[in-house]
């Protein structure tokens, strides 16, 4: 079981940007959504082989689900050569045609203005 | 695509003999179609490596590294799939369904296909055996070459002299390849002229004088006859059919090849009578159970020696497996010369005209080394071949009309500047993706049968575009065309945010006066935007109001490039280019920046935009690097932006003999004009200062050239993927109506094209084109020249460094970290190594890298680095 780490205050971080974070071994992309809750996921572009998802362009894409309406989760896309991502369960969106390779996530939240990251990823999800 | 229920394979044991790109072809679209299956495929190659990139072989010396021919490596992870390297197959038993290797391991198989290829053919001579002869065929070629010319050159303490046996595709390869080892290169063809097996005379001289310009010394109507060895003991001498001799460090042999077919042969499948294994329209040999693919099989009495119809033959295969009924058949696939320099050649059909009738038009220009030659039939309609050297632009148009009408008057065709005058529908064999190899079939059969009807759609079901991306626009349209006679509306889109374009929302934020993408989502898109449409609405926001980009919400809005105003590398450092306005730079500039560069170990390049770059600078060193270099009076060069770049110049009246109106200070002018404009796509401008055209304008979005009188402006040029020269849109202008004219050209630009339109396309697709253009620019026939002007004037007005804005700005200042929690700490898994006294980042293959760049940089200059 992870931990959560203490990364920064929430204000610290610019709505709808990421930032990279050191938690122990791992780079992770950390983001603040328009709502003001956060998000983590691995920063290492698996396409690319560079740490930079967190300067990527969050966004959101409609979904449909299992059962109910439509709706709006949010997405980065990586800087390097544009794959698209859930940010909440790093699954792939758009692969531009290339394999598809998921993000792992870091459980990540919000507490009294801090922003808490996992130290190790979640177990991975079905892509 | 793929059967929905049982495979039919299920159960079976499938075996390849040869571990080459159709064998890697064969596993991949297995694979691919039968994700299910339960079969196992096993896949036995003697070289010890995994399946690469043959085609592209002479590559190999631009990198010296293996990895730049790999293939896709995933196919060898799919756990149904066995890859044995460095093992071949020494027998086939048939009745038994066994394959026994050189090393003695057996496989039993249910089907087996062959996919052996094809061995290089050396001449019988004597001599041909002795050390430093090679053929050019595998990977273990290309280095043994590589190995021996160094060598070899050491041990002679000179120049390696080498003698490449053979002017075809792969001859004029291979000696390009010793070219770039360093070696003169000598190439001998037997026939009159070169690549006789598929240029015409006429052709092959053209090539012939492009070559020497290369440096290469050709020797054509003689054969090499005998090699003699040097004083120890290497290839030394070749002698020739007309008595001549020619030094010879090195030889190559490059004189066709033949099917590997011996083990097909010993275990009593059919054979050719020109070699290879006989195989039918299903690839299917004289056993059913065996079938073959590739250079090794033979399809109506011919052994193919090309990809395309590998590749083919192994999709026909899988196809077959699964129940389909696709056939093999041969087409014209035209031949291409790559890897020789930039020196191009492309041929199609009957290139000598021997068919009944036949007539030949032809354009050869020495001067400019250009050769273009069509083939059609007896009343001009019908295209029955080309050859096309020097410029093969016409190849990929017109190679898919073969034996169709042409359409055009094939003089008009070939004509210099002629070619734009042909724009006919791509028929379905023709090529658009040349990286993945997909036809426009393909492209039209993803849409009608497939259902896509997105871009991203068909890059996924197509794999076209997923390479270098150049073709996009051409799937772009294809893809509208389809689905437009499908009776779908083509949505113009942006993304799935805004169902509008860009020039349509273009005009709703500037109507309603909306200030930020919150606003403008909210009123006309859905969700929180994603990577195309929120870089756009920041664009148009910038556009209209000059703000700086990174003000507020807008920060959210841009790219990386723009938000931290630098432009991402592959390993995700960022460059640093400032603006140096018509390619001038101060000598006290000039050092500071080359102390920067010092300090942080970075390395610097001169450009393509006549100006000075620093590359490797990590995020947050950014603020400081600039702070140094705003102190010295750069500022900004917007490398990173959709914006203006630079205005590429000559040093005009001011200096040169020639000139005749000063380009260098009106290229500074425009530059400090229209600099930091954010615009659909990047623009570029070029001024020279007299026709000799040095700054190359035509070849830019707004070029500008000095005549006696004044000034010619041309619109809508540009380089890159598809270069398309500049049109003259107005004639012997003075200084202020340049200005305004260019004003109201970009203004109408940003407002009105589509997002990554260049101004080329955007002219090309204007309803009435150019004239319409010159009627509401310069003839003012709309009335809004002045409203153009002046948000032109307003964008001049409000112009603020970005990046003294930014180190003012303590706020700003706060995103250049590349950890939070970690401030000063460099990315740890960061690379580099040296590279001629400078850093580059670390590949895979580097063994020695460094993690702080000045330490890579000083290991270059302590100690002297071989060439790699």
């Amino acid at each position: 079981m992870s931990d959560l780490v203490d990364v920064c205050a929430l204000t610290d971080l610019e709505p709808e940007r990421g930032v990279g974070a050191l938690l122990g071994g791992h780079q992770v992309a950390v983001f603040r959504l328009a709502d003001d809750t956060v998000r983590a996921v691995q920063q290492l572009d698996p396409y690319s082989g560079a740490n930079v998802i967190a300067r990527g362009l969050v966004g959101t894409t409609r979904v449909a689900q299992d059962d109910g309406p439509e709706r709006d989760v949010a997405t980065v896309t990586t800087p390097m050569l544009k794959q698209v991502w859930n940010l909440e369960t790093g699954a792939v969106i758009d692969s531009g045609g290339k394999p598809k390779k998921p993000l792992a996530v870091f459980r990540a939240e919000v507490r009294d203005g801090r922003v808490l990251v996992a130290d190790a990823p979640e177990a991975p999800v079905e892509a | 695509m793929s059967p929905t229920s049982r495979s039919l394979l299920d159960g079976e044991n499938i075996v390849v003999i040869g571990g080459g790109m159709t064998a890697h072809r064969l596993a991949e679209s297995l694979q691919q179609q039968d994700p299910d299956g339960t079969w196992s495929l096993t896949v036995i190659g003697d070289e010890p490596f995994e399946p690469y990139d043959r085609v592209h072989l002479s590559e190999w010396f631009a990198h010296r590294d293996a990895g730049a021919l790999a293939m896709d490596l995933e196919v060898w992870q799919d756990p149904r799939t066995t890859l044995i390297t460095g093992d071949s197959v020494a027998a086939l038993d048939r009745k038994a369904g066994v394959v026994t290797t050189r090393s003695g391991h057996q496989v039993s198989y249910d089907r087996a296909v062959l996919a052996t290829g094809s061995w290089a053919w050396t001449p019988r001579a004597e001599g041909t055996d002795l050390p430093g002869a090679f053929t050019y065929r595998t990977m273990a070629d290309v280095e043994r070459i590589e190995e021996w010319v160094r060598l070899r050159g050491k041990a002679l303490g000179r120049q390696v002299r080498g003698v490449v046996v053979g002017g075809g595709v792969l001859g004029l390869e291979a000696a390009a390849a010793l070219q770039s080892l360093g070696a003169a290169a000598t190439v001998v063809e037997f026939t009159d002229y070169l690549m006789s097996a598929q240029l015409d005379q006429g052709g092959g001289e053209m090539l012939r004088l492009l070559v020497e310009d290369l440096g290469m010394t050709i020797r054509t109507g003689v054969g090499a006859t005998r090699f003699l060895p040097a004083g120890d003991g290497p290839v030394g001498t070749a002698e020739l059919s007309d008595g001549s001799s020619l030094p010879a460090d090195v030889v190559v042999f490059s004189v066709g090849i033949r099917p590997r077919d011996r083990v097909a042969r010993e275990s009593g499948l059919a054979i050719g009578e020109r070699g290879g294994v006989v195989v039918g329209r299903s690839c299917q040999t004289s056993d059913p159970a065996v079938w073959a693919i590739g250079e090794c099989a033979s399809f109506d009495g011919v052994t193919a020696g090309l990809i395309a119809p590998g590749n083919d033959m192994a999709d026909v295969v899988v196809d077959r497996f699964l129940g389909g009924e696709r056939v093999h058949s041969r087409v014209d696939e035209g031949t291409k010369l790559k890897g020789v320099g930039s020196v191009d050649a492309a041929s199609f059909g009957d290139v000598n005209a021997l068919g009944a009738g036949a007539l030949e038009v032809s354009f050869v220009d020495p001067i400019h080394r250009q050769y273009r030659k069509l083939v059609v039939s007896d009343d001009a309609k019908t295209l029955l071949g080309g050859v096309f050297v020097g410029d093969i632009e016409l190849y990929a148009a017109l190679r898919p009309l073969l034996g169709r009408p042409l359409g055009a008057d094939p003089a008009a065709v070939i004509a210099p500047d002629g070619g734009g005058a042909v724009d006919l529908e791509l028929p379905d064999d023709a090529v658009v993706c040349s990286c993945q190899n997909v036809t426009a079939g393909t492209v039209r059969g993803a849409v009608t049968e497939h259902g896509c009807t997105t871009i991203g759609q068909v890059k996924e079901c197509t794999k076209a575009g997923t390479v270098c991306g150049s073709c996009v626009p051409a799937l772009t349209k294809l893809l509208n065309a389809e689905l437009e006679k499908s009776g779908v509306e083509v949505s113009d889109a942006l993304c799935e945010h805004f169902a509008m374009s860009r020039a349509e929302l273009f005009r709703i934020i500037s109507e309603e006066d909306l200030g930020t993408f919150s606003e403008v989502v909210a009123a006309h898109g859905t969700g929180r935007g994603c990577a195309i449409c929120r870089p756009t609405v920041a664009s148009i926001l910038s556009s209209l109001t000059g703000r700086h980009l990174l003000e507020g919400e807008a920060s959210a809005l841009q790219d990386t490039n723009d938000h931290v105003m630098a432009n991402m590398q592959r390993n995700g450092t960022y460059s640093v280019i400032p603006r140096m306005p018509g390619g001038e730079v101060r000598p006290e500039q000039l050092l500071e920046f080359a102390q920067v560069a010092q300090d942080y170990g970075l390395y610097v390049h001169i450009t393509g935009a006549q100006r000075l770059g620093m590359f490797g600078a990590q995020l947050g060193d950014l603020p400081d690097i600039w702070r140094r270099l705003v102190a010295v009076g750069f500022e900004s060069g917007h490398a990173y932006g959709k914006s203006l770049r630079n205005i590429k110049t000559c040093v005009g009246q001011m200096w040169c003999r020639f000139g005749v109106q000063d380009s260098t200070t009106m290229a500074v002018k425009l530059e400090m004009r229209y600099r930091g404009l954010r615009s659909p796509h990047k623009l570029k401008f070029g001024v020279s200062g007299c026709a000799r055209e040095c700054a190359e304008a035509r070849g830019k979005d707004v070029g500008i050239i000095a005549t006696h009188k004044g000034w010619n402006l041309y619109i809508g040029g540009n380089g890159g993927a598809n270069p398309v020269h500049a049109q003259l849109l107005v004639e012997d202008v003075d200084d202020e109506h340049l200005v305004k004219y260019i004003d109201r050209y970009l203004m109408l630009y940003i407002r009105e094209a589509d997002r990554l339109q260049r101004t080329a396309p955007w002219v090309a697709e204007r309803e009435g084109g150019l004239d319409e253009l010159r009627r509401v620019i310069v003839e003012d026939s709309l009335g809004i020249g002045e409203e153009l002007e002046a948000a032109v004037q307003e964008h001049v007005d409000c112009y603020e460094d970005e990046w003294k804005v930014t180190l003012e700005d303590p706020e700003q200042l706060k995103k250049f970290v590349t950890f939070i929690n970690a401030p000063g700490v460099a990315d740890p898994d960061l690379a580099f190594v040296p590279e001629r006294g400078q850093i580059r980042p670390a590949g895979e293959a580097d063994p020695i890298t460094y993690h702080d760049p000045r330490a890579a940089r000083d290991a270059a200059t302590a100690t002297p680095q071989e060439t790699r």
